[in-house]
């Protein structure tokens, strides 16, 4: 029962959340502050965790490829696939939920344990579109700039760590990466970081909305949020593989 | 003016306002006192519409705020100051920053305009202009209370409601944030609503004092007559102050 109780709470919330704005200007200064804030501070993160994920999984392909059957290419095009299709989409996702969705949770939630909420609702403010929209937009379109650095970086740690550990050459990874390239896959990958982008940010906001007591009360839904924020990328990466590429 | 009629309300089966009718008078500081869990933050919050009432009605002057919707009570929240017992002030922009968002969000003022305004606001509360670029975080208590009245009052509000203003502060930072209520309701003519149960303000500013008691209304009256009532539980609670007890026993007047 208590499921359904938070899919209603969440579902008349985003009714809130989508009312119109009081004052679009204002909404618009938020949301150039929210891109800054959630999304070009992710950027770093975002670089450093792919370069090495593309350089690890190049040695690793290396190892698991040393069969003298299979060519050595094979290393950079089993790099390439798995960052378009699932790293840097969704696990790039679960951790962007670990690092956007703790920080929405425990903002929202301590400015309900202080009184701002109430403070805003009080001048006639709608709070929940105020505060969470402007979160929810910037993070979806975030999402797809971070693929595509992720896919980047991961591309190039690859690249860098391949020949530099002696598993492949340079010129057989840019062959490998070259080789057999579906772009739909970077389509597909995009639509999946335009759904989880709204997961992210959305779910993270639902918690901390409506989190009651103190501070040890933002803990517990800052930790409630990227697990079950975690959860939903998860089935909805599920869904959306059987519905878009198979 | 705001009148509340026969409210009721509870939480899972416990009544925490029971019956209660109350009449603030506009241009007036009306207190509400009571011990903690009296009921008296819960019935600010109804009568703000933070908390949806079981039964009755709340009338603010000729509209009532019970029986309209989301958008008219947006219009009325429009007339609202409210001045939160922790300040509730937003904690990502600067003190002016504060003032200011009320103008931003609800006027067409100009910049210029808006600045005056919040000048004019902050220097009514008595905040020194170098305070102004600070965020909430770096100024004191007292100051985190004035330069809420200050973002209270930057609309002109019709009605002005504050919780526990003088919670955690000073003797003396209290009186100045008394004083401060006591003379806006005057030069603004508000219906000024005050949650408290800081004695010093209850005789400082008490025009109308509202005794609530496990969340019924038992006493009604002013500054002048507190300190004489036959209410037990009124005088429990009021001379639970050694200081009062004492001018009590001996006869001394405030």
């Amino acid at each position: 029962m208590k499921f359904f109780f938070h899919v209603g709470r969440y579902f008349s919330m985003l009714k809130l959340v989508m009312a119109k704005p009081e004052k679009h200007r204002m909404y618009l200064k938020q949301l150039i502050y929210e891109i800054e804030n959630l999304g070009v501070n992710s950027v770093g993160i975002v670089v450093i965790i792919s370069i090495f994920i593309g350089g690890i999984m190049t040695i690793q392909f290396s190892y698991a490829l040393m069969n003298p059957l299979y060519p050595s290419y094979l290393i950079g095009l089993a790099t390439r696939d798995t960052l378009l299709l699932e790293f840097s989409s969704t696990m790039l996702a679960l951790i962007m939920a670990g690092k956007i969705g703790s920080n929405i949770t425990s903002e929202i939630g301590s400015m309900r344990v202080t009184e701002q909420i109430d403070s805003l609702e009080i001048m006639g403010v709608n709070a929940a579109s105020y505060l969470i929209l402007p979160k929810i937009i910037a993070v979806v379109f975030i999402f797809p700039f971070l693929y595509i650095i992720s896919v980047f970086f991961g591309i190039l740690g690859g690249l860098v760590t391949g020949p530099l550990t002696g598993t492949i050459t340079l010129p057989e990874y840019v062959d490998g990466i070259k080789t057999l390239f579906v772009p739909y896959y970077a389509t597909f990958s995009i639509i999946k970081s335009l759904v989880f982008g709204f997961l992210v940010a959305s779910v993270p906001a639902y918690f901390g909305y409506y989190v009651q007591g103190g501070a040890l009360d933002v803990g517990k839904a800052s930790t409630q949020a990227v697990v079950n924020t975690n959860i939903l990328i998860l089935f909805f990466d599920l869904i959306l593989t059987r519905l878009l590429l198979t | 003016m705001i009148e509340i009629k026969n409210v009721c309300k509870s939480f899972d089966g416990n009544e925490v306002l029971k019956n209660v009718s109350i009449v603030f008078e506009k241009g007036k500081t009306n207190l509400i006192i009571g011990r903690s869990g009296s009921g008296k933050t819960v019935m600010l919050k109804c009568i703000l519409g933070l908390f949806d009432i079981d039964s009755g009605e709340i009338w603010y002057d000729d509209r009532n705020f019970t029986a309209i919707g989301r958008k008219e009570r947006k219009k009325i929240r429009q007339e609202i100051g409210m001045v939160f017992q922790g300040g509730a002030l937003f904690d990502s922009i600067s003190v002016e920053g504060n003032v200011r968002f009320p103008l931003d969000m609800f006027t067409r003022m100009s910049l210029k305009e808006k600045q005056q305004r919040v000048e004019f606001c902050l220097s009514h509360v008595n905040i020194d202009k170098k305070a102004y670029k600070l965020s909430p975080s770096e100024i004191s208590g007292g100051m985190k209370k004035r330069v809420a009245i200050a973002r209270a009052i930057a609309l002109n509000p019709r009605y002005l409601f504050c919780d526990e203003p003088n919670s955690g502060l000073d003797p003396e930072t209290s009186t100045v944030i008394d004083q401060l209520l006591i003379d806006l309701t005057k030069e603004f003519e508000m219906t000024t609503i005050i949650n408290t149960h800081d004695m010093n303000s209850v005789i400082e500013i008490g025009e109308t004092i509202f005794f609530l008691n496990k969340g019924e209304k038992e006493w009604v009256g002013t500054n002048k007559e507190v300190l004489n009532s036959n209410n037990p539980h009124l005088n429990d609670f009021i001379f639970a102050n050694k200081l009062y007890a004492l001018m009590r026993r001996d006869n001394k007047s405030i």
